[in-house]
This record gives C-alpha cells, structure tokens and sequence, in this order.
C-alpha cells in the first residue's frame, strides 16, 4: 500500500495537471504489474467486491477509537466521507505491513462471505498497520468510490506516457468488462490498435454544448441535425460470440433490455452501433421515467416489457465487417448505418435516428423550438465531415438544448454536502405554494457558486427550525429559480410530480416566499408536457 | 449569591467585579484575552490584557485607553481577583482566571496546549467552572506534533525553490504567520504581506525572536524573488495581489485543512495541518486538569462537544457567543478570498 499511497498523495497535493501526469506514469513505469492494473481498475471505477457494509465499518471504528457511535456520526456528518472519518479517528498504527495494493485487495476479496467476527478481526488488524493515508486508502478500498482527481483521459495520457503506446489504443482498451482478474497490465498496453476483443465497446464521442446559436458554424452544408434524446445512450456491440449493450457509463445493460437480444440473429458479426435507448410506444419516445425502472434492476418484470418496450435509435456506425469505422467521415458512416438497418425486418427494435433536413441555420433554430412534442429535449449537430471522436472534442459535435423549464421555489430543508462540498450547506428540497400550505417537490444540489453556498451555509446557521440528523428544517424564506429538463407524474412523490435534471438556476434575492409559484402552475406544466 | 459570571447578549460578564471578559458589544469595561478580532472589539471604555498583547490590541484598535498587566499578576476590581494565565494561542493571549471566596472560574479565550516557540506555553489554572472554546471539538482533529508539520512545509518550501518557483503560504496575520516563520528552518528569503509585516515588525519590536522577512512591495515578483517563500493572510491566496508570484505554489496553513473536503473546496492542492487551537484530545486534556466540574463551551463544535462532555460526567452546557469568527471554516474566509 505503501508506492499507492505515495502515488495518492502526490496527486492529491497538487491541482497542476503536469505534476499529476508525471506521478502517475512514474507509478505506471516503477509499480509491481499487479499494482499497476489495479490502480488503472480503481482510477476508471472499477472496485473490488464489497466485503463489508458502511454500518459495520462505523461500529467497528468507534469501538477502535474508544467512542461513543453517536459522537462518530456527527464527525462523519462534518466531515462528508466514511473513510476518511475512520481513518482520522481511529488512534495511530501500532505497526507497519508492507503489503501490497494487491495483496491488500486480495485480502479484502478473501473476507466476503465470512462471519462478521472473522472480517471484523481483519480489519481491525489493518487498521492498526496502516498509517493515515494508507489507511483512508483502505477505507475507500472497502467502501467504494475512488475519487482522486484523475480523468481518465488523464490516465491514459499517463498510460501513453509510460508504455509508449499511443492514447487512442490505451483509451479503447480500458472499456469494458475487464478485471484485474480477467486480464493483465500487458494485455491492456501492449501490441497495436485492434476493434477489440469479445464484447470491447469503444470510448464514446461527447459533444459540447452549444451556447448561443449555430451561426458561428459557418455553412450549413457542412452540417447534420439530429434530434436529442432523452434515453440512455448505448453501444450496441456484435462480434463472434460476443452481443453486448454497454452505457455510456460503461455498464453492461445488455440483460436490462431482453428485447434487444433478437436483434443479435439479424446484424452481422463485427458490428458496433452508438445510439439511444428509449422507451418506446405509439411510434414515438416515452419520457425518461419509463425507462427509468430498468436501471436499478436485474431482471426485467414482463409487464415492464409491456408498457414501455425499448427501442435503440441508432445514430453512428463504429464497426463494420470487423472493421474499425471510426476514422470515416461523419456522413459515410450515417450512410453505411442507413444502408445496414434498411436491410434489417422492420418489426426489430432498432431504428435510424432520423436526419433533420434544413437550409439554414434559421429554420433550423424554428426546429429546435418544436424539440418538446418530438419527445426530444433539442438538437444534435454534427460535422458531416468528422471522425468519431475520442471522448469530448469540442468543435465537431454540438448539443443544442431547448431552454429549460423553471419554477420559483422556496427552500424549506438543507443538508450538508459530502467531500469537497463537506461542512457547507449545499442540497436543498424546495417547495411550492397550494393554497395555505408549503408542498415539497423538487431537490437540487448545483447551480450556485460556492460563495453563494458559503451565504447560505452562514444563513442556515441562524435560521434552523429544526434538525433531523444532518437535515435542518429552515425559515421558508430564501427563494431559487428551479431549472429543470422534464416533468413526469409520480405518485410516489407528495407533490404527485417528479422532475428531470432540476437544479438552481438562480438565488431570487429580489423574491419573497409570497411570490413563489403554485404548485398547479407546475401541475399545468405536466399537463402541456403531456398534452 | 450571584454567580460568579454570567452570560449577556454583551459577553462574558462578572457582576461583582462589573466587567466583561472578549465582550462583543460595547461595554464600560472590558477584559481581553487576544488581539484577534473576534476576541478584541472596537468602541469598549477601559481595556486589559497582558502586556505582551497589548502592542498588537493598540496597532488594531488605534487610539483606546488599555492597560496591560503581566501574567499571574493578581488584580482587585469589586469583590473579585482577576489574574491573566497564558493560553499558548497567539503571542500575548492569555486565560482569565476570576475568584471569588475561594470560587475560581477560569474563561480560556482561545488555546493550544502544544508549545509552538512563540507564544507562551498553555499552562492549565486549576478552577470549579471552566468556559472554553472547541473550534475543533470533534475527534477527527487530531494534530501532528509541530516538529513534524513545520519539517513538511519546509520540504514543500525546498521542492518549490528546486523548481524555481517561490511557495505562497497562505496564514492568519496575526499569530499563525510569526509561528510558521519562527518555526521553518531557514533556506531562503521570506517575504511577508503588507498585513503580516506589519504584526511582525510589532512583535520583533516587542522582542519576540523573529526572522527577517521582506515586506512585498511594487516590482517584487516570481522573477526578483524565486525561491521565496511568501507569507500572506489566506484571503490573498489567489487574488491579484498573489499574481505577481505566478508560477508559484500555494498552500494553506489551518487546522480545517486536516479535512479533505475544505481543502479540495479551496482548490488547493497543499494544505498543512497548523492551527492555533487545541486539537480534540488537546480540549480533553486541558478540561481534565483544570479540574473543572462545570465546563461551558462557547464557541465550535458546541452541541457534540457538550454532549460527550456530560457523558464524561462533566456538568457542561453551551453558551452562547459571537467568538469563531477568526478562523471559520473555508466558508467565510473564503467569501474575501
């Protein structure tokens, strides 16, 4: 643990991105192999198998630091994180290991299944080997979540730098299912560029946000216009043995949407699709919520399957007859993916995104404003004459949402954030006006600069009502203006609404509780949303 | 009988002896533990403090009618002895000890229980009531012995003058700049900010044993000094005054910075763990020694603080007061920032 925790804290005391790029590929060129591939699994998310949950972790440490539990989650509440609360509290080592970063994770997969007296010993004894930074290691080790400030296109950089294979191969390597244990540092860094092995999706292309209008693009001609979905976006991939759907966060959702599977009896082998899966009924997308259930779900319930079938709207073919399609302009690889899809049975779940054909960038921008009653939330620009692109690169592929709808709001409850945004008041639930009463209906935790934060944080200081835990009830008297992308019924809110993306537009310094909206001004908004 | 102090919406107060001690709004007569402003107000009729702190209460509040006294001097005022105990806070800061008949109440102003070389060493007053401060009561502060955190810094310092950059450190004016400059061993020129230059010429006036340092003035920028290390208050750290030094490093020196999330909030990369107040088991232990039964927190994590204190069998309550402000929290120093 010792060369990781070095490597953690050299990263962790700087914010210059050269000083993180050299510590990093150092570590890639010195650290023994197992370590290496672990440390690229922990960097891009991926983690070890929970041996034991965040309650144990809590009672075992306050008996270790000889404290009462309450007085253990009031530190936590301050200081936003599990394990670096346990790992300042507990008292110093009283010995060293030099075990290593795997043999650590080899430790912590050994305990799973084991009775809780067995893997509280163990963990014990760790704790009492480790010096803080080590130990706050092992704590993330076991509670998941690894956050230090690395993109991945950082760490592949620093990959690049260190093995002298080139980003692009680096970058499409580490997609996937792959484990420490299912594949090794040589594996993922060495040879050339290949379309990957078994079910590898490749990095997805992001698009930058449009701001103001698409003017500045130049000509038009150059241009295609697709709508913006709101769904998941997902990589379709068909290869020998292999019929994969990956998110865009990289999980592996192909058992989440069993209407898929027929689609592996109709498209070649060597077959990558980029696209968006949505709910689908009546010819048209179904809003976001009704996707919704499947994602925290294994098995989907047939009734599910029913009311709201899926439908992957494709938009980019990435790989074709086992061949890398990439690096081909923008407008080929469109036509080579309307091409394929027309030879398919139209009853499959697999449609082209459709092209919005226009002239200029004005009727364009009188397209947009119509993205609502087309289930979309805007428009897709992309240059008809561009690769696709690793990761985000501006200039190429625009989004261009529709403005977002927003409400007046008044908070009513405020909690303190976790990690950086610890010991300041920073998520909110809001309310609305119906008749007498205060409704809650929405919470939002961005928007707002952290010195507003910093404001409010001093103001809920003074103006608590009442605290529940780390909730604090507050005088309903600081007004936001609520953004937010969609709106859905949901009777499982008290409000009867749920939203999509909301946060805070604005602080209303210059609105008064009494000016907030009502609560049916947003039941009118569900009622056009749905209309 | 009255009790020996007692807590207004003005301060501290002692009836018998008719004054306030730190009071926050303005009172006739007023008892002072340290010069920081949270502690020292503006606009109070007769002011006391130590002697040694007195320099630096007289340079903040202008012209005002103090008298100083030297620590464990007893004073009569009304019915009560009052005497001034170090505090190990700040150079001149102090604990008041009021009696009574035999009845001793002690308020400890803010205090740290490691000696850091500069202020006077914390010295615990035996007493029945003791009002205390716990800006860092919760058992996640835990401090580094200051030998250990000073040798950080100065390899933080060393690194950077090895890359040709100077170190901007990032510390309270008064107090925490003169313990860091007294306390790095020496490599290269220190360069001080407008406000800590001018307590530091104070506090060397009044024979504390300082460095030299080098107040930063027009034309004095990464290129004329680059491996310096720079002393400013934490509300210069990446302001336009900090830009002349543009390559450097920053860093802050404060006990919030034992905290991972403050610091990544203030977008530093380097934090040093130095505060001025007593870490947890600092807190714990001072309240031990005094003997205290009757424990008063006044400022900090009060509502946990009082609680673990009654489950150790203290009779302790909060009390309420407008001290802390010195040293909040990334929150308000930021908002300067």
């Amino acid at each position: 643990m010792k060369a990781f925790a070095a490597l953690f804290a050299a990263l962790d005391g700087t914010t210059r991105t050269t000083a993180k790029l050299a510590a990093l590929a150092q570590y890639f060129r010195t650290a023994p192999e197992a370590d290496r591939l672990w440390t690229i699994a922990l960097l891009s998310g991926r983690r070890p198998k929970r041996s034991v949950n965040a309650t144990e972790l809590c009672t075992w440490a306050a008996e270790a630091a000889h404290l009462p539990l309450w007085l253990f989650e009031e530190s936590y509440a301050i200081a936003g994180d599990l394990a670096e609360t346990i790992a300042l509290i507990l008292p110093p080592p009283t010995t060293t290991t030099d075990r290593s970063l795997t043999e650590t994770i080899t430790l912590l997969t050994s305990l799973t299944g084991k009775p809780p007296e067995v893997r509280r010993a163990a963990i014990l004894t760790a704790w009492s080997e480790l010096a803080p930074t080590e130990r706050f290691l092992f704590n993330k080790l076991l509670t998941g979540g690894f956050r230090m400030g690395v993109s991945q296109g950082l760490m592949t950089r620093a990959l690049a730098t260190a093995t002298g294979v080139d980003e692009p191969t680096i970058a499409h390597r580490l997609m996937g299912d792959w484990s420490p244990l299912t594949t090794t540092f040589a594996a993922l860094t060495a040879g050339s560029d290949d379309t990957g092995a078994g079910s590898r999706p490749y990095p997805f292309a992001l698009a930058a946000q449009l701001e103001g209008t698409p003017d500045a693009l130049g000509d038009p001609a150059d241009w295609n216009a697709e709508w913006k979905w709101d769904g998941i976006r997902g990589q379709l991939v068909h290869r020998t043995g292999a019929f994969a759907l990956w998110s865009r966060g990289e999980e592996l959702v192909t058992d989440r949407f069993p209407e898929f599977a027929p689609l592996a009896d109709f498209l070649p082998q060597g077959t990558v699709i980029d696209g968006e899966i949505l709910a689908w009924g009546a010819g048209k997308p179904l809003p976001f919520a009704q996707l919704q259930p499947r994602i925290g779900r294994k098995t989907v319930p047939k009734k599910l399957l029913l009311d709201a079938p899926a439908r992957l709207l494709a938009y980019d073919l990435l790989e074709e007859d086992g061949l890398d399609r990439r690096p081909l302009p923008y407008a080929q690889r469109r036509a080579r993916l309307a091409a394929l899809i027309d030879r398919l049975p139209p009853t499959l779940p697999l449609g082209l995104s459709p092209d919005i054909p226009f002239t200029d960038w004005a009727e364009l921008t009188r397209l947009r404003t119509t993205s609502r009653s087309g289930m979309a939330e805007g428009l897709m620009l992309k240059r008809a004459s561009s690769p696709y692109h690793l990761g985000r690169k501006r200039g190429d592929w625009w989004k261009w949402k529709i403005d977002p709808w927003s409400v007046d709001a008044v908070m009513i409850y405020a909690q303190s954030g976790h990690g950086r945004r610890a010991n300041l008041f920073t998520d909110f639930t809001f309310a609305l006006r119906d008749g007498n009463d205060l409704v809650p209906f929405t919470k939002a935790y961005s928007g707002l600069t952290d010195a507003e934060f910093a404001e409010i944080t001093r103001w809920v200081g003074k103006n608590t009502l009442e605290r529940f835990g780390p909730v604090r009830r507050v005088t309903p008297e600081l007004v936001f203006e609520i953004a937010f992308e969609g709106i859905q019924a949901s009777p499982r809110h008290k409000s009867g609404i749920a939203l999509r993306f909301p946060r805070m537009a604005r602080w209303r310094r210059d609105k008064g509780v009494d000016e907030i909206d009502t609560l049916d001004s947003l039941r009118a908004l569900l009622n056009a949303a749905q209309g | 009988m009255a009790a020996l102090l007692t807590f207004t919406d003005r301060g501290i107060y002692c009836p018998d002896g008719d004054f306030f001690i730190d009071p926050w709004r303005p009172v006739p007569r007023a008892l002072i533990t340290h010069g920081h402003s949270d502690h020292a107000r503006r606009g109070h009729g007769q002011y006391l403090c130590t002697h040694q702190a007195l320099p630096v209460i007289r340079h903040r509040l202008g012209d005002i009618s103090a008298s100083g006294i030297a620590y464990g001097e007893t004073l009569r005022i009304g019915a009560v002895t009052v005497s001034f105990h170090p505090a190990g806070h700040v150079p001149g800061s102090a604990q008041i000890r009021v009696e009574r008949g035999g009845e001793v109440w002690v308020v400890s102003g803010d205090y740290k229980t490691e000696a850091d070389g500069l202020a006077e060493a914390f010295t615990p007053v035996p007493c029945h009531a003791f009002i205390t401060e716990c800006t860092f009561g919760l058992p996640v502060f835990r401090w580094q012995p200051q030998a250990q955190v000073m040798a950080e810094i100065s390899a933080w310092w060393a690194a950077n003058a090895a890359l040709g950059r100077p170190s901007i450190i990032g510390a309270y004016s008064f107090g925490k700049a003169q313990r860091l400059m007294a306390g790095i061993a020496p490599q290269g020129p220190i360069l001080t900010h407008g406000a800590v230059e001018e307590t530091t010429a104070i506090l060397r006036a009044q024979g504390y044993v300082l460095p030299a340092t080098i107040r930063v003035t027009q034309g004095m920028d990464a290129k004329s000094h680059p491996t310096a290390l720079v002393i400013a208050p934490p509300s210069a750290l990446g302001s336009a005054w900090a830009r002349r030094f543009h390559n450097a490093d920053e860093a802050f020196a404060s006990g919030w910075m034992a905290l991972r999330g403050i610091r990544r909030r203030r977008a530093l990369g380097t934090g040093f763990v130095v505060s001025d107040h007593a870490d947890w088991d600092g807190l714990n232990s001072a309240i031990r020694a005094t003997g205290a039964e009757r424990v008063f927190v006044t400022h900090g994590y009060t509502t946990p603080f009082r609680r673990w204190l009654a489950e150790q069998g203290y009779d302790a309550g909060i009390v309420e007061t407008a001290y802390g402000e010195e040293e909040e929290p990334a929150a308000t120093t930021e908002a300067t920032a």
